[in-house]
């Protein structure tokens, strides 16, 4: 079963049981193969590569001009095969930043995994969850190049940022739409827009970051993470393989019977009990639903412990 | 296409085709040092700096480099020369494809971390693979030339 | 000694770590070449009923578009091997017959690589779709043939395509089924181990032109310069004298680039158009369309008194050679030959099955050539007749194991009625050595960490061998030049392993002189002594032996040379450290012999030869040590130590073995833990990337320990055996036992992943806490 992952950054397409396809192999976007030829070439062709100056620009040439694509960091765009007649490049828009206000962290898109790894204010907030959730990815030259942005408007489901992100309550800004939960975002259609910048709640969240991966640079089996502030909790498993959902049962669980190695547990157990796992090359649905309680209850003692 | 950019400090303008990635184009320019091993982003050979920092030439859109800085290692010679030393008494170096890759990488770590242990260094490093070495003697001559325990 | 045994560095490592062109894509440059890009076959069985290419051919700067309408109908094997070959000639260098998903379509050849892949697109190809045989289990007598004709082969191995046979083997010595009935304990299992990739960082290429004379020139990066020379002549029909090949150096080959998968391509675009042209594979080609490991299913039955004395040993197995046979009768032959001698004390041991043609990629050379999967199978085995002997593996080891000085009739170099000697071994040492560093008395079979984490120990034994005997014969040439240093030339393709190097070392150590006063040339075949190349364990013993002949016969023309010139005899002359000394005080240096000699004084220009081939090939062996850390919530399993003991007899260059060993032991911790191999439902190979085929990161390599317990092999060049393929044999036997040891559950199939483990213990229902 195809579904198509995003709308808009690196427009990328996943097939469910193959995971994700490498250069060449990967279906193209109508979800079929060519008749006649393994492929195992690619070939990028951009015949506009466009910087608009202002975000107003790149809205407008994105809805207006047909075959319009932004651009993230480019970290999967080489693994298809096609033309982008319009290449929308957000880089000269100031959008990689990371600015702390009193109740929040805004993230630009354009920001790099990098930078979230080594921004001294992500590495001091929420017990450092989110450069915890971006340092497996495969290495820094590659978290140089791809963008949070990218990231998030790929919706991937194999992502690790993604699962933080969701533990953490952040929000969407888009061009055009405004604000919109990551939560509802994920669960929406997708939006022909803008992504600008990413919105984490300051609350005096502490989070962690626990995942299973078949090799240290591999993407995970499965993922998860969790946030307390006070007695409220996140809890998101992501990788299953689909994409990363909360498990609000888990949550609500721990929020009446508090947090202790027992309950800990307990909610793992509740989370794989009411979470749909499926099977893709990098594990079974068997496997990870095995897992799953464990790495929500290593997550969860993590928290404790911070707290 | 065609674009003004910066080379190992020279200033140099670009003529590229749209869809054409960094690594083609440096290769093309003369700047064979570069390597490529994958077409994933995953193995790390086509490493160069952009802006100061390591960054895949192979996943770098040369559209994208307008104005920005980028060093391959045709000018950290004599930088390059002294890590070679280590890499070299150690025996490590072995098929030396993804050397110059590993070398910017190595470099990089130096500017920007300090004191650095095993760990710290391999975290910074995973993204650069080696099938011949094992790992094990690049991580003694890192020692060395970064003068860590 | 001043050069072997020290830590030598390599000739080429400052010039390789600094970036310096020096690959076949950094030398090839200039040549203006066709970019040559090839169409493949999506379906894993078909034939071409028509295929249009009048559209490709059409686009302007397409120079060439060939298919299987305007190729040599010739059938060849790409295997490099000595001639001749005991692969099959079964392949086309385009067929109409499709065997597997990534078989060559079309060659098309255009003015750039854009205007190649849009002529891709514009083939048009009608498939007529044949059921494929997938599954090793179902190739043999499959009514559907992979092969339809049966293929040429150069003496009988067996070859039966009408039964989808390869290859086929059969050797026993005793009478194996009567000892196993005879045994007080039998143990019986089948194991399974994957197509590992070479994963080297170069993927394969070649450019091709014609030279000023005419003749085709060939530059690849390759370990069988020779053998690529021989296998071009016969398929393009022009003689070897035709073809100059230069082999740069080379980014890595594990035995991948001892198949010549891609010069072929290059060179007939070459013949047909009379232009340049470069192939360069992409990763996913490199993964896809060239070879792999032989994935083999191996059945192991030992039998043994409850003593430990083991009576019989039985493999049978099948090998998948995917869709071509290049190497599938030797690597089948070599898991037999490098595992039964292991245990020669055995009254019995047999070993049989069939190499298979299967409708997959092909199977291939690949460091440890069935050595290592014959170990995986019989040391996991031999592990769990001692877990059913409730011994200590390394004692029954120790009882069983061959020693040296004894015989064994599956040796490499036996012939009928005469078994081959163990000329050097230090197994039983390498095995007592290694127990004392991983800590093995204290810590055998597992310690228990905490309440997730159990560290399991395992052990496995290996061997290997140094060229093949009786059959592999290197040349060296050393030429002394005019100013006093020499030229060593060789053909033994250094592929970073540091061939080059070593064979400058052993020549340096014989005539006394630096290191800098020995160049090496390696580069161009017209100028180099033969070599069948960099395979078979074949560097150090093989070509180091021809180094050190060719070494002593340029001493003895020097002195000779001396004499003549001083008009004394030669053994007046005495030569040390670079000076010659006639009687007690008149000297004469290397500089002013070789000036003179040049000269019209002299009029003897010196050029020396050593050729050598092994009547023996002396195993190397190995004993290896896993400490395996399971997270027995998780079933994730790390080596957090490695402890190898190396029998390489002397140890020529203290650094570059260490390297090999290491880098040997990190490729078996893949093999192992890490290299999972998977096809869709299709037979298409999905595992084609660094994305989806995960060789270990220096993340997941952890200590690494080892030591060399030398022996001395009198047939080796001071004592030295092999090195290089022996070291990725242990691991995967040896992390499948210390994973079996830390949760209980053994897994009988590479690579032991974490979901393996936890299911299995699961399904156990057994904490091992």
């Amino acid at each position: 079963m195809l579904f198509n992952a995003c709308h808009k950054g690196n427009s990328y397409t996943v097939d469910r049981h193959n995971g994700i396809n490498a250069a060449g192999l990967i279906y193209d976007r109508k979800g079929g193969t060519h008749k006649n030829n393994a492929k195992t070439f690619l070939m990028l062709q951009i015949e506009n590569h466009l910087s608009p100056s202002t975000l107003e620009e790149a809205y407008e040439t994105l809805t207006s001009v047909p075959g319009s694509l932004v651009l993230g960091g480019c970290g999967y765009i080489r693994l298809g095969d096609r033309t982008i007649s319009n290449a929308i490049d957000l880089s000269n828009l100031g959008l990689n930043f990371v600015h702390g206000t009193k109740s929040e962290v805004e993230i630009g898109a354009m920001t790099t995994l990098r930078t979230i790894e080594t921004d001294a204010l992500c590495q001091s907030l929420w017990h450092g969850l989110l450069p915890r959730s971006v340092e497996n990815i495969v290495g820094v030259q590659l978290r140089n190049c791809v963008t949070i942005g990218g990231t998030v408007a790929g919706r991937y489901p194999f992502s690790d940022p993604l699962t933080a992100l969701l533990a953490l309550d952040a929000r969407l800004q888009f061009y055009h739409y405004g604000e919109i939960s990551l939560e509802e975002f994920f669960t929406g259609q997708g939006l022909k827009d803008i992504l600008v910048k990413i919105i984490i709640p300051k609350r005096g969240q502490i989070g962690a970051f626990q995942s299973v991966r078949r090799a240290k640079t591999d993407y995970a089996v499965l993922n998860a993470a969790v946030t307390k502030t006070g007695d409220d909790y996140r809890i998101v498993v992501g990788a299953r393989p689909g994409r990363a959902v909360l498990v609000p049962e888990a949550s609500d669980y721990l929020s009446s019977n508090g947090l202790n190695e027992t309950t800990a547990r307990k909610a793992g157990n509740i989370a794989a009990a009411s979470l749909q796992f499926g099977d893709n090359p990098r594990g079974s649905g068997e496997y990870r639903k095995a897992i799953c309680p464990v790495l929500i209850a290593r997550a969860l003692m993590e928290v404790h412990h911070a707290a | 296409m065609q674009l003004e950019t910066t080379i190992n400090g020279r200033n140099v303008t670009l003529d590229f085709a749209g869809g054409e990635f960094l690594y083609e184009t440096l290769r093309r320019y003369g700047y064979l040092s570069v390597k490529q091993g994958c077409d994933t982003s995953s193995c790390g050979l086509c490493t160069v700096w952009l802006d100061g920092k390591p960054a895949l030439s192979c996943s770098t859109l040369t559209a994208r480099v307008a104005g920005h800085e980028i060093t391959t290692i045709e000018a950290l010679q004599d930088d390059a020369r002294e890590f070679a030393e280590y890499m070299v008494a150690e025996g490590a170096e072995q098929c030396g494809f993804c050397s110059p890759g590993f070398t910017m990488t190595v470099l990089a770590m130096k500017r920007e971390l300090d004191n650095p242990d095993e760990a710290a260094i391999n975290h910074y490093l995973a993204g650069n693979l080696c099938r011949c070495s094992g790992y094990k003697g690049q991580m003694r001559a890192i020692k060395k030339y970064m003068g860590v325990a | 000694m001043d050069f072997v045994g020290k830590e030598i560095p390599k000739i080429d490592g400052l010039g390789l770590v600094k970036g310096t062109p020096a690959y076949t894509s950094d030398l090839d440059i200039g040549e203006n070449a066709l970019i040559v890009k090839i169409l493949r076959s999506p379906h894993a069985s078909a034939r071409i009923r028509t295929i249009d290419t009048s559209e490709a051919e059409a686009i302007p700067g397409v120079e060439c578009v060939l298919t299987h309408l305007n190729t040599p109908t010739t059938r060849f094997t790409l295997a490099g091997q000595s001639f001749p070959e005991p692969s099959p000639y079964d392949r086309r260098i385009v067929d109409n017959h499709m065997r597997y998903v990534g078989d060559e379509v079309a060659i098309v050849a255009a003015v750039d690589e854009r205007t190649a892949l849009a002529a891709l697109k514009k083939i048009k190809v009608d498939y007529e779709l044949l059921t494929p045989v997938l599954n090793l289990e179902e190739a043999l007598d499959n009514p559907v043939r992979v092969h339809p004709q049966q293929p040429f082969t150069n003496f009988p191995i067996g070859n039966d395509a009408a039964r989808n046979i390869a290859a086929s083997h059969y050797t026993e010595q005793g009478d194996v089924e009567g000892e196993l009935a005879a045994s007080e304990v039998v143990m019986e299992q089948t194991y399974t181990t994957q197509a590992q990739a070479h994963a080297m960082m170069e993927t394969y290429r070649a450019t091709t032109s014609f030279d000023v004379n005419g003749r085709l020139q060939v530059m690849s990066s390759t370990q069988i310069p020779y053998h690529v020379r021989r296998h071009l002549s016969r398929v393009l029909g022009i003689p070897r004298s035709k073809i100059k090949v230069l082999k740069p150096r080379v980014g890595g080959g594990f035995g991948g680039k001892q198949t010549a998968s891609v010069e072929i391509f290059p060179a007939i675009v070459t013949m047909k158009t009379g232009k340049p042209a470069r192939l360069v594979y992409t990763r996913q080609e490199t993964f896809t369309c060239t070879t792999s490991r032989h994935a083999m299913q191996l059945t192991v039955r030992l039998g043994a008194d409850r003593d430990g004395t083991i009576r019989a040993i039985d493999i049978y197995c099948l090998s998948d050679t995917g869709a071509y046979g290049e190497h599938a009768p030797t690597v089948f032959w070599v898991v037999g030959q490098k595992t039964l001698p292991l245990y020669g004390k055995a009254k019995a041991c047999r070993y049989h099955g069939h190499a298979l043609y299967t409708n997959k990629p092909p199977g291939g050379a690949l460091r440890g050539y069935g050595a290592t999967q014959g170990t995986f199978a019989l040391e996991s085995a031999i592990n769990e007749l001692a877990a059913k002997l409730d011994m200590d593996p390394t004692e029954l080891r120790a009882k069983n194991l061959l020693g040296e000085g004894e015989t064994h009739p599956e040796l490499c170099g036996s012939t009928p009625g005469n078994p081959a000697t163990l000329g050097s071994s230090s197994l039983h040492r390498c095995i007592e050595k290694g127990k004392a560093l991983i800590g093995w008395d204290e810590k055998f079979p597992k310690v228990i960490v905490n309440d997730t984490k159990v560290r399991g120990y395992g052990m496995a034994v290996t061997m290997q061998g140094s060229g093949i005997a009786k059959i592999d014969t290197a040349s060296v040439l050393i030429k002394l030049n005019e100013d006093g240093f020499f030229t060593l030339s060789h053909s033994a393709s250094d592929m970073g392993q540091g061939s080059d190097t070593i064979l400058a070392q052993i020549g340096a150590e014989v005539l006394e002189i630096d290191m800098d006063q020995i160049v090496v040339a390696s580069f161009d075949l017209d100028t180099l002594p033969y070599d069948p190349g960099a395979y078979a364990s074949s560097g150090a013993y093989v070509t180091g032996n021809a180094a050190r002949l060719a070494a002593e016969d340029m001493k003895a023309q020097m002195r000779c040379a001396v004499a003549s010139l001083q008009g004394v005899s030669p053994d007046a002359v005495t030569y040390g450290d670079g000076v010659f000394t006639i009687g007690s005080e008149k000297t004469m240096t290397l500089s002013e012999l070789a000036q003179t000699l040049c000269s019209f004084n002299g009029k003897d220009m010196l050029i020396a030869k050593g050729t050598f081939g092994g009547e023996t090939s002396p195993p190397p062996f190995i004993a290896g040590f896993a400490e395996v850390e399971v997270d027995l919530e998780t079933g994730e399993a790390q080596v957090t130590d490695y402890v190898a003991v190396a029998d390489c007899g002397t140890v020529l260059n203290k650094n570059l073995a260490l390297i090999q060993v290491e880098g040997g032991v990190a490729m078996g911790i893949g093999l192992g833990l890490y290299e999972e191999v998977r096809y869709s439902g299709k037979g298409r190979l999905s595992t084609n990337s660094f994305m989806e085929y995960k060789i270990p990161s220096r993340l997941d390599i952890h200590s690494i320990r080892v030591a060399f317990e030398e022996s001395y092999e009198p047939t080796g060049p001071y004592g030295a055996k092999s090195i290089g393929e022996v070291v990725c044999n242990t691991p995967a036997p040896a992390i499948s036992a210390a994973v079996a040891n830390a949760t209980g559950v053994q897994v009988r199939s590479l690579p032991i992943t974490a979901e393996k483990v936890l299911l299995g213990m699961i399904k156990n229902n057994v904490d091992p806490r």
